[in-house]
C-alpha cells in the first residue's frame, strides 16, 4: 500500500516540476529558443530563497518573490549577452551558464551573520534544515495562478509575438515586431518562473546542495517540453505529470526506469516530433468541445475562424 | 616553484590535453557534416573504457589487443546510434535542435544502461605501466608517455585520412556545403557513416585512456563536456581547431588546477562563455553564418 505521504511528495514535487516546465516553455515551446541550463535558475532561486527565509526571517511567500525576481534580473542579463547568437551557439551558451552557476556555489562558503543569527552555506555540502514551507495546497494555489498567468501571457500580443519569432524569425520582423523583446521577454519570465519554483524546491526537500541542479536536470526539463507537445500549456502538464510522476511511481523497476526513459525521448523524436499534444491545447480537443457542449446549453458561438497557435492555417 | 615544476604541469597538461583532442575531434567531425553538437557521444566514449576494463579484467587480453577492442567497440556504437536514432530525422530533415534532443536521450539511455546492467561503482583499471622514464630532471609515466604517442598518432593517421585520400575529400566537400557535395555525386550516408566510425574509434581509444589514468564509472560524461568546450573553443566543426583547443584547454585547466584545483572545471566553463561572447566561431571555426 502507497501512503498519502509519498503521494503527497510526488505531488509537490510534480507542481514545482510543473512551474519550471511551464517557464520553459515559454522559451522553448512559444519562442523557440532550446535551453540546458535552466537548472541554474533554479538553483538561484533556491539560494536566494533560502538566504530570504533563513537569513533575514522574511515570509516565504515574499523569499518565493525575491527568489523568481533574482533569476529574472540574472535571465535578463544573460539574455543580453547571449541572445544576438545563432542557432546552436545559444543553447551551448547556456549550457555553460547553468554548469557555471552551479560550479559558483559548488565553490562557495558563506558564514553570514545576520542580526544574531547565524547563516552557514558550505560549498559542495550545501544547506541543511531549511523550514519546510511548501505543502501541497500552496504548491497547487501557486501551480494554478501562473497556470492562468501563462495561458493569458500567451493569448496576449506579447504571446502572439513570441509565437511568430519561432515561425520565423526573420518574418516577424518584417511585419514589425521587435523580435529582440519578444526574446528578452520570454527570457525573463522563464528565468522568473525558474526562480519561484526553485525557492518551493528548496523549502520542499529541506537541504540544497549544488549537486541538485546538474545538467542531467536541464536536460530532463527540456525533454518534458518536447515531449507534450511546443507550444501548448496542456502538453506541458501532460508531459511533466508523465515523465516526472510515472517514473516516481514506477520505482520497482528500479535503475531500468530511466533506461525507459532515454528510449521514450528517441522514441518520441522519431515516431512523433510534435510531442503528445501536437501544439494543440486541451480546448482544443473534439472530446472536450463536446464535453463543455454538454455544459453550454444551446448558447451558439460563432464559428471562429482564427486557428490557435500550432495550428495550421486552412488552405 | 622553479622551471621544473612548470614543465612537469606542463607534461600533464598536454597529456590531459592529448586525451581531450581525441574526443573532440569527434564532436567536431560530426558538427561539420550535420551541424549539431552530438551530447551522445559521452555515452560512447564511456562505453569505450568498460570494454577496455572487461576486456583486461574478465577476457585477460594483453594490452594491446584491449586498446583495439576498445576502438572496434566504440566504432560500432556510433554507427548503431546514427543508424537508429538520427538516420529516421535525417530522412526528415528534422531542425538540429531534435538531433541535440535525440542525442541527450541517447546519452541517458547509455548511461543508465550501464547502471542497471553493470553497476553504479567506479572501478579501477588493473595497473599496467608504473614504471616512469626520466628526461633530465622531469619524470614521466609510462602510461604519460602512452597516452601521448596514442593522441598523437591516432590524430596524426587522421588528418592524413581527412586530407589525403578519396573518402577524406568527400568528407570536406560535405562539411563545406552537404547539397552541393551530394550533387556532385558523393554519397552522403558513406560520409556519415564513416564520420561516426572515425570519430567513435577515436573516443574508445579515449575512453580507454581515461579509464587507465583516472577511474571508470558511467557517468564520465561529465569529462566529456569539457572535450565539447575545448570543440567550441577551437572552433565547432574545425578538425585542427579542435586540436589546438583541447591542448590548450588542458594545458589551461592544469595550471588553474595547481593554483586552486576546486576552480578547474568552472574556470572551464567560464572559458566556454567568454569565447562564445567574444568569439562564437572559436580560434579556428568557420564564421557563423545566419541561417534565416
Amino acid at each position: 500500500m502507497i501512503s498519502w505521504y509519498y503521494i503527497e511528495g510526488i505531488l509537490i514535487q510534480s507542481c514545482y516540476t510543473l512551474l519550471i516546465v511551464l517557464g520553459l516553455s515559454i522559451l522553448t515551446g512559444y519562442t523557440g529558443m532550446f535551453s540546458f541550463g535552466h537548472a541554474g535558475f533554479v538553483c538561484i532561486g533556491a539560494y536566494i530563497s533560502v538566504l530570504c527565509t533563513m537569513g533575514f526571517g522574511l515570509p516565504y511567500w515574499l523569499a518565493l518573490i525575491v527568489a523568481g525576481l533574482t533569476a529574472m534580473v540574472f535571465g535578463a542579463a544573460l539574455g543580453k549577452i547571449t541572445l544576438g547568437l545563432k542557432g546552436d551557439y545559444f543553447c551551448i551558451a547556456t549550457l555553460g551558464v547553468g554548469e557555471a552557476i552551479r560550479l559558483i556555489f559548488n565553490n562557495l562558503n558563506l558564514n553570514l551573520n545576520i542580526g544574531g543569527k547565524q547563516f552557514v552555506l558550505d560549498g559542495a555540502k550545501g544547506i541543511a534544515s531549511i523550514p519546510l514551507h511548501t505543502t501541497l495546497p500552496v504548491a497547487l494555489v501557486i501551480v494554478v495562478i501562473f497556470l492562468t498567468a501563462t495561458a493569458l501571457l500567451m493569448n496576449s500580443k506579447h504571446g502572439r509575438s513570441m509565437l511568430a519569432v519561432r515561425e520565423d524569425e526573420l518574418a516577424a520582423q518584417m511585419s514589425g515586431i521587435n523580435t529582440f523583446n519578444s526574446k528578452m521577454l520570454a527570457m525573463c519570465m522563464s528565468a522568473l518562473y525558474a526562480g519561484i519554483a526553485g525557492g518551493m524546491l528548496a523549502h520542499y526537500f529541506g537541504y540544497l546542495q549544488p549537486k541538485m541542479f546538474m545538467m542531467v536536470k536541464s536536460t530532463e526539463y527540456t525533454i518534458m517540453v518536447i515531449f507534450g507537445g511546443m507550444g501548448s500549456i496542456t502538453g506541458s502538464v501532460l508531459g511533466t505529470v508523465l515523465l516526472c510522476a510515472l517514473p516516481e511511481l514506477l520505482r520497482a523497476v528500479g535503475d531500468w526506469r530511466l533506461v525507459f526513459y532515454g528510449l521514450a525521448v528517441i522514441i518520441i523524436m522519431i515516431v512523433r516530433p510534435k510531442g503528445l499534444m501536437g501544439g494543440k491545447e486541451i480546448t482544443d480537443l473534439k472530446a472536450f468541445k463536446a464535453i463543455a457542449g454538454l455544459f453550454r446549453k444551446k448558447k451558439k458561438d460563432p464559428p471562429s475562424d482564427v486557428p490557435g497557435p500550432g495550428e495550421e492555417l486552412p488552405v | 616553484m622553479d622551471l621544473q615544476y612548470y614543465l612537469q604541469q606542463l607534461v600533464n597538461g598536454i597529456c590531459l590535453g592529448g586525451m581531450y583532442a581525441l574526443m573532440s575531434v569527434g564532436y567536431s567531425l560530426v558538427y561539420s557534416i550535420m551541424s549539431f553538437s552530438n551530447f551522445a557521444h559521452g555515452g560512447v566514449i564511456m562505453v569505450g573504457a568498460y570494454v577496455g576494463f572487461f576486456a583486461l579484467t574478465a577476457l585477460k587480453v594483453p594490452f594491446l589487443v584491449a586498446f583495439l577492442l576498445c576502438g572496434v567497440g566504440s566504432g560500432l556504437l556510433a554507427v548503431i546510434i546514427e543508424r537508429l536514432v538520427y538516420s529516421p530525422l535525417r530522412k526528415r530533415r528534422a531542425p538540429s535542435l531534435y538531433f541535440i534532443i535525440s542525442a541527450m536521450g541517447a546519452s541517458i539511455f547509455l548511461e543508465n544502461f550501464v547502471i542497471a546492467t553493470i553497476d553504479g561503482t567506479p572501478r579501477n583499471y588493473p595497473t599496467l605501466f608504473s614504471n616512469s622514464i626520466k628526461i633530465g630532471s622531469l619524470s614521466l609515466g609510462l602510461d604519460s608517455l602512452l597516452m601521448i604517442i596514442v593522441s598523437a598518432v591516432s590524430l596524426f593517421v587522421l588528418m592524413i585520412i581527412i586530407q589525403k585520400t578519396k573518402i577524406g575529400l568527400a568528407i570536406r566537400a560535405c562539411s563545406y556545403n552537404e547539397k552541393a557535395g551530394t550533387l556532385m555525386g558523393i554519397n552522403s550516408s558513406l560520409v556519415i557513416f564513416v564520420v561516426f566510425l572515425m570519430g567513435g574509434v577515436l573516443a574508445g581509444f579515449a575512453g580507454m585512456l581515461y579509464g587507465m589514468r583516472f577511474i571508470v564509472k558511467p557517468t564520465i560524461g561529465q569529462v566529456t563536456n569539457k572535450s565539447f568546450v575545448a570543440a567550441v573553443f577551437g572552433g565547432l566543426g574545425s578538425l585542427p581547431g579542435a586540436i589546438v583547443g583541447s591542448l590548450l584547454l588542458g594545458i589551461m585547466e592544469i595550471f588553474v588546477a595547481s593554483i586552486n584545483s576546486s576552480l578547474r572545471d568552472l574556470f572551464v566553463y567560464a572559458l566556454l562563455i567568454l569565447v562564445l561572447i567574444i568569439k562564437p566561431s572559436g580560434l579556428m571555426g568557420k564564421p557563423v553564418e545566419d541561417k534565416a
